[in-house]
């Protein structure tokens, strides 16, 4: 079995694995190198649950090859917050009770962190239609987007 | 077992193709290729990434018109104020397609390749008169990006083939595009029907030069030339867009599926190819 070097950096670490051609970004992340916090739903692009950035752009792990990370910059939902201190929209999402089974969180804060980085100040449109591929099957979705609205005003500082 | 490469070169990639012992698939976003890998519909026995290869990502301005490379994400193009304002309808279908995730890999060349009858941005790039930059063992040709797609899943790609960039002419003054989709919802779902329209007007508001294309309603998107040609020499009147919508119905031969019946589709198309007409006019109306 031939095996693929890959050199990347993950929530700013510089991190090297070892794949098969066929492995996705996702089942590295989950399988290799134990972060769990990207979920497995649909491996359809559809659901959102294993939203992470590379190179700053958002975008579904169950849909990228892991050797295609080789010199990228992968974020995930681990380097969200910092130590201790949540991030802002994980703490809102705490305090609008913005998730219930929580699978879909750690995509949702992925993807809106991804949106409050490029438009501070989204309209409730937007950030709905920004999250429109992050399924939720419990919340539906109003809470979601109040914590999303609600964590941006605090970050401009309102 | 799969095996995996990202050339450097467009030569390289070629390479690759023409030595592949078995099936290569040629990847740039992926977001339809790593489904049909999971699902056993794709079994490759090579990938071939064409995302390290410089001349294949990314936008440029040429001749006063554009270049946008195959392998260029739907954000990225989102984000090229350029490209938005001379090509508004390619830009906003190419940015229907799925979702926020969706957008920052899928690309131009695979929505054209997957060679799905709905796929978004082939209508808008045909109304366009968009070309692509074919690459392969016998060297680079152009082909207009209606030469590409065959029939559902099929193209006319050798295999040694690959696109390289889409090319989008310089435009007149007065022109304009559209494209709009019907979907039963607001986002996140495969076209019904879609309709692409690029017009081109004189001062008084006469068009002068017409593109209509329908998808979703053929095995292939149409370029409906009587659709065209009832725009053609007038303003957008009511007897217009009724010569539209009848020779946009009359061009239609759809499929029953749980998307919409052969009767919904037909009927729809008239409407949606009157409505992209309508935006591509208003939009040309503010550049004369």
């Amino acid at each position: 079995m031939s095996k693929y070097h890959v050199s990347t950096t993950i929530n700013g670490e510089p991190t090297e694995f070892l794949c098969e051609a066929e492995l996705t970004l996702l089942d590295v992340l989950r399988d290799e190198l134990h972060l769990t916090g990207s979920k497995e739903g649909c491996i359809s692009g559809d659901c959102g649950a294993c939203s992470v950035t590379v190179d700053g752009r958002l975008v579904c792990a169950c849909l990228m090859l892991a050797v295609e990370a080789e010199g990228r910059a992968v974020e995930t939902i681990e380097g969200m917050a910092r130590g201790h201190d949540l991030h802002p929209l994980q703490q809102k999402f705490l305090e609008h009770a913005a998730l219930q089974c929580g699978f879909c969180t750690p995509g949702l804060l992925v993807a809106a962190k991804a949106l409050l980085d490029r438009n501070p100040n989204p309209t409730e449109t937007e950030a709905r239609y920004w999250l429109a591929g992050n399924l939720c099957r419990c919340t539906g979705y109003d809470k979601i987007i109040r914590a999303v609205l609600d964590a941006a005003a605090e970050l401009r500082g309102e | 077992m799969l095996a995996y490469t990202a050339p450097t070169t467009i030569e390289e990639a070629v390479r690759a193709l023409a030595g592949a012992s078995g099936v290569a698939k040629v990847l740039s976003g992926g977001t339809d290729l790593l489904v049909q890998l999971r699902s056993g519909r794709a079994k490759p026995h090579l990938i071939i990434d064409i995302k390290k290869i410089p001349d294949v990502s990314g936008i440029r301005e040429r001749d006063g018109g554009f270049v946008i490379g195959a392998a260029t994400p739907g954000a990225v193009i989102g984000d090229c104020k350029a490209l938005r304002q001379a090509w508004p309808g390619v830009v906003e279908a190419a940015n229907l397609i799925g979702s926020t995730q969706i957008q920052g890999r899928a690309t131009l060349a695979g929505n054209l390749c997957n060679a799905s009858p709905a796929a978004d941005s082939v209508p808008a790039l045909i109304a366009a008169r968009a070309t692509c930059v074919v690459a392969g063992a016998n060297g680079r040709r152009e082909v207009p990006v209606e030469g590409i797609v065959t029939g559902p899943g099929r193209t006319s790609l050798g295999r040694d083939e690959f696109i390289v960039a889409f090319h989008l002419p310089k435009r007149p003054p007065g022109s304009a595009d559209a494209y709009l989709r019907f979907i039963p919802r607001t986002e996140m779902d495969i076209a019904v029907v879609g309709a692409g329209v690029s017009v081109t007007l004189d001062p008084g508001g006469v068009c002068t030069d017409a593109r209509v294309v329908l998808g979703a309603v053929a095995p292939t998107a149409l370029l409906v030339a009587d659709a065209a040609a009832a725009l053609i020499g007038r303003a957008l009147d009511a007897g217009a867009l009724e010569g539209l919508d009848q020779a946009a119905r009359r061009a239609c031969k759809p499929i029953d599926d749980k998307r919409g019946t052969i009767e919904y589709r037909i009927k729809v198309a008239g409407v949606i190819a009157r409505r992209a007409a309508t935006i591509a006019y208003e939009r040309a109306g503010e550049r004369r």
